[in-house]
């Protein structure tokens, strides 16, 4: 029997979940970037699979995976470049310090 | 005999995946979080060699596995002292992030399984992997289902994002 | 003659150039470069007239109307387009050589009278300015031109009352001038448009080359009882009865003089405020054929002159007897307009006196106001209390002031004789009931001139402490000198040869029992003068006594500034402005504010949202994905 696709849904969906309950929870920032990392990899799961068993003569879900890992991959550093330089000024990366973007 | 052993690979990487999602957002130590984090994105790299992108899979374990996960595990080594542990959740704060999982867990799935979807049968079509030729056609292409401009954009991202970088986290 | 157009350009520039560098140059250097300006302007002015005069007339006997420079600035229709030009014809020529001889002296005199005033510069600046935009206004080509530069001499006559803005009452003067004018040049405004609206132009060679086309092309439409060509050429005639003080425009003029006093002579006597019989005379054609408009403006001209002759009789500022003394000559020059007629060289008469009234009086009454400048010079004051018997220390200024006043008053050879002579031929011509208005109207201005006269250089010296009035310098009697010479001889030039009504050549002749009568009612009234003011006495004070009512009424000007008031404030102000005040703070401004305050308020209620926490944004914005999905799923 073949692999149904929603067995690969739901088991991105899991992870996507978990990703945002991460990313709400975390005070750490590169705690909540990893969650950030769960999410897109859980999109990309989904790419890949529409991809296979819905459009298997195309090519598209293949190529948006291969962009989104480049990307993530560009926003994984500057992020953590941030992260770095705001270390540098408190002494911490713990989120709930940085609420000056308030009214 | 290769189906069942297919649902069996398929059923450990799921596992995997599940369990290791859910610990690298609950557990305590940092770490151990980049650590539970590199064994999804393993596991994900297993997913897409499993469904015969094997490129894919080998570019998710080159980049994901072996750039982003030593960048994390970097920075927590220099952020964080050894042996340190998050506080624990207040309740209320635990209540949020589960109310919005769980509702948007419950919400997705139903929607996935309640969808209609027209999938078509694996076997139709030619299996297996995708010629390492066509994808770089197809990568750098000007026709109708070729990338070469979101190509040659990511290309001038990476490159803005490599001085934003240097921009960003020097020394002043 | 297209050197005509530096004529207009040079004062242009010299006020650029001293109101941006001004503050930079000295005094001295200023006042000369700005008399130089002038003094080029002057010259090129009289080469102008010089030429224009000497040019062979047509077939007709008419001196050429001459366009010299002419561009289109905006076009409208294809007919209807605003043009800015120079236009020479006989009295655009003569207003020329007005306008810079006055404005020339009063350059001279100004470098004396306002000698280490702070502001100098700017003075003379404004000066320029005024200058520029009185001759632009004379060599107008058409009637939107003129409308330009006549808000351009208001905005100059504005500047110069206001000259010391430090003083509150030259500070409201110069607004009340403002205003009155401004408000009278509504009405010039919609009669421009409505005369070029039926006429489909604002040229006004087209306009003269058929002057009843206005008529005829609004034959049988009134308003009010009135045909629509009378409506505009009267509200034309508004523009220039608050230009020229008419009544009760004049209001404004009185109080004009705070500016300095050069600045009276040469604006509010000799050249701003004869725009309205020079826009009169411009458009007389039109006015021909609006016979009604004609008879109005007698009737304006007339009473204003009656009525500014009795006031001034009674005041005792020497400056504001001078102002009413001038809107009593301007009235004089309009009723002559008004009892004219272009049908034939002898009906326009009245035209030809206006102009040569209008150019004797501007040389007399500019020496008047710069005699009265040195006057106030030397005793500082205006009052003629503070005055007399200053023939003693003044001879210059006296001879000259004798001789203006002997001009004004009509006495032969001066020049305002000839003038005023012709003024009331022409009146006598109409009727004589005119004729004999006019003529007593002339016995007072005899009468206050010399009143005016016997008071400031006769009477009693009053005590003038250790300060004894001393004769002005050089540069401002030269001019007085020079004006004074002007106004002996220019009763000798053959105006009517120049300037008539329908541009032919006319020939003046003196009507011998016009000009008898005349004569002998001047010098009854001078004698009078005499008899009453020669020497300090009580008997005007028994005679303000006596009439006691009549000299009240006049003193306050028949109270006209405070029906004004009352009409303004009590009426205007109580019942139509304070109520759209009231509709503007509250309602318009409310609705404003009632939206600002809501928004503040709204505003403030939801500001806890941005709490500055990003997961709580996350949070908020997953959970609101989700709400929209779970709506989309259910419809």
């Amino acid at each position: 029997m073949e692999i149904p696709m929603i067995a690969y849904l739901v088991v991105s969906t899991i992870m996507f979940f978990a990703g945002v309950y991460g990313f709400v929870t975390r005070k750490n920032m590169l705690a909540m970037l990893i969650s950030l990392e769960l999410m897109l990899n859980a999109a990309d799961i989904n790419f890949v699979v529409f991809n296979r068993y819905l459009y298997p003569e195309a090519l598209e879900g293949f190529f948006f995976t291969l962009f989104a890992i480049g990307i993530a991959a560009a926003e994984t550093a500057l992020a953590i470049a941030i992260i770095i330089n705001i270390f540098r000024h408190i002494r911490n990366v713990d989120v709930h310090n940085l609420d000056k973007m308030k009214y | 005999m290769e189906q069942i052993a297919n649902q069996v690979i398929f059923g450990l990487l799921a596992l995997v995946i599940v369990v290791c999602s859910i610990l690298t957002v609950t557990t305590r130590r940092i770490l151990r979080a980049a650590t539970y984090l590199l064994f999804v994105l393993f596991a994900t790299a297993g997913i897409y060699f499993q469904l015969d992108f094997t490129f894919l899979g080998a570019v998710q374990l080159a980049v994901y596995a072996g750039g982003i996960v030593v960048l994390f595990v970097f920075s927590i080594l220099l952020t964080s002292h050894p042996g340190d542990k998050a506080q624990l959740l207040t309740p209320k704060k635990r209540v949020v992030g589960l109310i919005a999982s769980i509702f948007g867990a419950i919400v997705c799935g139903y929607t996935l399984l309640t969808y209609p979807f027209f999938t078509k049968p694996l076997t139709s079509v030619i299996t297996g992997e995708i010629d390492m030729k066509e994808i770089g056609h197809a990568l750098m292409g000007m026709e109708k289902f070729q990338y070469l401009l979101p190509f040659e954009a990511i290309s001038v991202l990476l490159l803005a994002c490599i001085i934003g970088g240097i921009m960003i986290a020097r020394k002043r | 003659m297209e050197y005509s157009a530096i004529i207009l350009l040079l004062p242009l520039c010299m006020f650029l150039f001293l109101g941006l560098v001004g503050h930079k140059l000295s005094e001295r250097v200023a006042g000369i470069l700005g008399t130089l300006g002038l003094t080029v302007t002057a010259v090129l002015a009289y080469m102008v007239a010089f030429n224009y005069f000497t040019m062979p007339r047509n077939a007709e006997g008419v001196f050429k109307t001459l366009q010299p420079v002419n561009f289109e600035w905006l076009r409208f229709t294809e007919h209807l387009h605003i043009d800015l030009g120079i236009l020479l014809d006989p009295i655009s020529v003569m207003m020329l050589v007005v306008i810079t001889t006055v404005s020339l002296m009063v350059h001279i005199y100004s470098m004396g009278y306002m000698h280490g005033e702070k502001g100098f510069q700017r003075y003379y600046a404004f000066l320029s300015l005024f200058s520029f935009s009185m001759l632009g206004l004379v060599v107008a080509t058409n009637i939107f031109q003129m409308y330009i530069f006549w808000e351009l001499v208001g905005v100059s006559s504005y500047l110069l009352i206001g000259f010391y803005y430090t003083k509150p009452a030259a500070v409201s003067a110069s607004k009340k001038a403002f205003i009155v004018t401004r408000f009278a040049d509504l009405g010039f405004l919609i009669g421009i448009l409505i005369l070029s609206f039926f006429t489909e132009t604002f040229d006004f060679q087209t306009l003269m080359s058929n002057p009843t086309s206005l008529v005829s092309e609004t034959a049988g439409m009134t308003f009010m009882g009135c045909s629509v060509a009378a409506w505009a050429m009267a509200l034309i005639f508004m523009g220039g009865a608050g230009k020229s003080a008419m009544f009760p425009l004049h209001i404004w003029l009185p109080d004009a003089m705070e500016g300095p006093t050069p600045v009276s002579a040469l604006i509010h006597a000799a050249t701003m405020v004869v725009a309205g019989v020079y826009l009169v005379a411009r458009l007389f054609p039109m006015y021909c054929a609006v016979p009604e408009v004609l008879d109005l403006i007698t009737w304006v001209g007339a009473i204003t002159a009656l009525y500014a002759a009795v006031v001034a009789c009674v005041q005792t500022d020497i400056k504001r007897v001078l102002a009413f003394s001038t809107i009593s000559q301007i009235a004089f020059m309009m009723v002559a307009l008004g009892v004219a007629f272009n049908s034939d060289l002898h009906a326009g008469l009245g035209y030809m006196a206006s102009m040569f009234h209008l150019f004797t009086h501007a040389m007399f009454k500019a020496l008047l106001f710069l005699g009265a400048g040195c006057i106030i010079h030397a005793v500082h004051s205006n009052e003629m209390s503070a005055m007399g018997n200053l023939r003693k220390y003044m001879p210059v200024t006296h001879i000259t002031f004798l001789i203006a006043c002997l001009a004004i008053a009509g006495i032969p050879p001066f020049s305002g004789f000839f003038s005023k002579d012709e003024i009331l031929t022409a009146a006598f011509e109409k009727s004589a009931f005119w004729g004999i208005w006019m003529t007593a109207v002339a016995g007072l201005t005899a009468f206050y001139m010399f009143r005016l006269y016997y008071r400031i250089f006769w009477w009693s010296k009053p005590d003038y402490g250790h300060h004894t009035p001393h004769e002005a310098p050089k540069t401002m009697y030269l001019p007085l000198v020079f004006l004074a010479l002007v106004t002996c001889v220019a009763g000798f030039i053959p105006f009517g040869e120049f300037v008539s009504v329908n541009g032919q050549e006319y020939h003046i002749h003196l009507d011998w029992s016009v000009a008898t009568t005349s004569i002998i009612v001047a010098v009854a009234a001078i004698a009078l003068a005499t008899w009453m003011y020669l020497s300090e006495n009580t008997k005007p004070k028994a005679l303000a006594d006596k009439f006691r009512a009549l000299h009240t009424a006049a003193y306050h000007r028949f109270y006209m500034d405070e029906l004004y008031m009352w009409v303004t404030h009590k009426v205007i102000f109580q019942h139509i402005c304070r109520p759209i005040a009231w509709f503007d703070r509250h309602i318009v401004d409310g609705t404003m504010n009632m939206l600002a305050t809501v928004t503040n308020g709204v505003s403030y209620g939801i500001r806890k949202l941005q709490s500055g926490y990003i997961q709580w944004y996350v949070w908020v914005f997953i959970m609101g994905a989700l709400l929209i999905a779970v709506l989309a799923m259910c419809f």
